[in-house]
């Protein structure tokens, strides 16, 4: 691309003034990329915002109507009960798997048992199958007739056996622990790489001093992983958040609208319903929000 | 550390315990996939049905979306990879103007949920007459995974040794040699772990194919996979067939460079 001479005599002024002598060079490599995501990304999410102040069905004339889309989200009954499901899910995806990873990490990086390596590989695995994949998967194990049914009615539970996603009550905490068992690998394996970095001489100091592990768990482990904590919760509500293939393929937002969320509602009414600039709002809403969790969850985790 | 016996023997049983519910629902896919098609091809008591899988290739035209699959997932990750290699090249090694903010206007671009952007895609694609066709479906994947690959080449670049680079450009090196003979293959497992989780990403991409293809023209395997189900209902056999199938490309990665993925999507979550 360069001339070999020149850039490197032009690598030799520009030390002196602090400057590339090609204050170009820089933009050359960048450009690719820049107009790619400029047009992709960049473009589209302008268009998004702009979009959202208009009522339009896809084909024919559109109508500015100020904020109305987004006065829509929280007056809009079944949006409102699409980001309430959100919320749902966010437990199942994040707080669940937080609570038992951290156990679970802790647990195993006490004592260093064999097999460790092996372990870490299957519990991630989860994290690298096609989400459809997962929720055919499920679909069949919460079949009327699959296999968890049939494990109640073994275990003498006839009671509890039920079509597990189409019933009003069960079906979104059924669809959210499909999402824990996604997120737990990622979570456990982020725990157990922050908890192997603290430093054994804590440790050996607690156990002088008489501290379980149960003290040694608050007082030692805990505050050591913070960041990853951070990080795990940033990633799984972010994904709890963005939560559309799954329910595509499981529910398709039923029975009824009980399993409905924001990415879903956001196909349903652009592609379906024609509300395209009511789907736009929803979409820049929850950019909103994710870009908004990730600012209060990385505040938190860097304090102290 | 020194831990009781008692304890140990507690660790293993949590671990096995956890080991089995990851394990399990593979377990009963992997159970139908083999199982038999109907009552009657169960009663000549095979254990293995292998003949589901060309089955589930043939019926479920899963041949024809791994193919789609794979044009699109190697055009995303060429060009993906290559642009952002450049990109990372740039904002990693060289000072000049606007060089933070305009990293961080990529890094925005990691957090931007799909379904923002999806809408008014669709729309403006349709337009120029985009949709249905494999550039429709490649190119909003690739502007999403430069966002996370120039941000992944810009950390892998700032960690290289300067002293090595200066003395390369002393020697007559221009820019574009000290980046492609130099860096690029010294880099190869950090360049691996990208092109392995780009790979992944678009493999596993559902939202983007759908919305950009409607006449199912351009059709991915995870796509192929959602409409088995809703089409194909005589029993599990083949849909569990096709589910393994489809996931059966990334497992395999998986299985043989797990480090590669483990640490990219670790590591590449640690924001600096």
């Amino acid at each position: 691309m360069a001339d070999p001479v020149t850039s490197s005599t032009g690598r030799s002024a520009s030390r002196r003034s602090g400057r590339l002598a090609k204050p170009w060079l820089p933009w050359a490599y960048l450009a690719p990329a820049i107009v790619l995501y400029g047009l992709f990304m960049l473009f589209p999410l302008g268009r998004a915002a702009q979009y959202s102040f208009f009522e339009w069905d896809g084909l024919g004339a559109s109508e500015f109507v100020g904020f109305d889309n987004y006065v829509a989200l929280v007056q809009d009954e079944q949006l409102r009960e699409a980001f309430g499901h959100a919320l749902v899910l966010i437990f199942f995806y994040a707080v669940l798997p937080l609570c038992v990873g951290l156990v679970l990490a802790a647990i195993l990086t006490r004592a260093q048992v064999r097999g460790l390596g092996f372990f870490r590989t299957v519990i991630f695995l989860p994290q690298v199958i096609a989400m459809v994949v997962v929720a055919v998967t499920w679909r069949q194990i919460y079949a009327p007739d699959g296999p968890l049914n049939g494990f109640l009615r073994m275990v003498g539970l006839e009671s509890w056996t039920r079509p597990w996603l189409g019933d009003y009550t069960f079906t979104l905490p059924a669809v959210g622990l499909i999402g824990s068992w996604v997120s737990l690998g990622l979570v456990t394996v982020l725990l157990m790489a922050g908890m192997s970095r603290v430093p054994r001489e804590l440790y050996e100091a607690a156990r002088i001093d008489g501290a379980g592990a149960f003290r040694e768990f608050f007082a030692i482990t805990l505050p050591s992983v913070r960041g990853e904590i951070t990080v795990a919760l940033t990633l799984t509500i972010v994904a709890a958040l963005k939560t559309f293939d799954l329910i595509y393929v499981t529910t398709s937002g039923g029975p009824g609208t009980s399993t409905t969320v924001p990415s879903y509602e956001v196909y349903r009414r652009a592609f379906q319903l024609g509300e395209v600039g009511a789907a736009t709002a929803v979409g820049i809403a929850l950019t909103l929000i994710v870009f908004a969790i990730n600012f209060v969850v990385n505040q938190i985790g860097d304090k102290k | 550390m020194k831990v009781s016996g008692l304890e140990k023997g507690a660790n293993y049983v949590v671990l096995i315990l956890f080991a089995f519910i990851v394990l399990g629902p593979i377990g009963v896919i992997l159970s139908l996939a083999f199982g038999p098609q109907s009552a009657s091809v169960g009663r000549e008591g095979r254990i293995f049905h292998w003949e589901n899988f060309p089955d589930a290739w043939e019926i479920g035209r899963f041949g024809q979306y791994m193919t789609t699959s794979v044009t699109v997932a190697a055009i995303v990750v060429v060009v993906a990879v290559s642009a952002s290699i450049l990109a990372g090249y740039a904002l990693g090694t060289m000072k000049f103007r606007f060089a933070t903010p305009l990293f961080y206007i990529f890094l925005l671009g990691i957090m931007v949920p799909t379904e923002a952007i999806i809408v008014p895609l669709y729309f403006d694609l349709r337009t120029v007459g985009l949709t249905n066709t494999v550039w429709g479906v490649a190119f909003p994947q690739i502007a999403m995974s430069i966002a996370f690959g120039t941000y992944w080449m810009r950390t892998y670049f700032r960690t290289t040794n300067r002293a090595m680079i200066e003395a390369a450009r002393l020697d007559g090196a221009g820019s574009f040699r000290i980046l492609w003979q130099i860096l690029v293959p010294i880099g190869r497992p950090a360049i691996l772990t990208l092109v392995l989780l780009t790979f992944m990403w678009t493999w596993n991409e559902f939202l983007v194919p759908l919305v950009m293809s409607p006449n199912g023209d351009v059709r991915t395997a995870p796509l192929g996979l959602a409409f088995f189900q809703g089409q194909y209902t005589q029993g599990t056999a083949l849909l569990a067939a096709g589910a393994v199938l489809v996931a059966l490309p990334v497992v395999v990665l998986y299985v043989f460079l797990q480090r590669h993925f483990i640490k990219g999507m670790i590591e590449g979550a640690v924001r600096e």
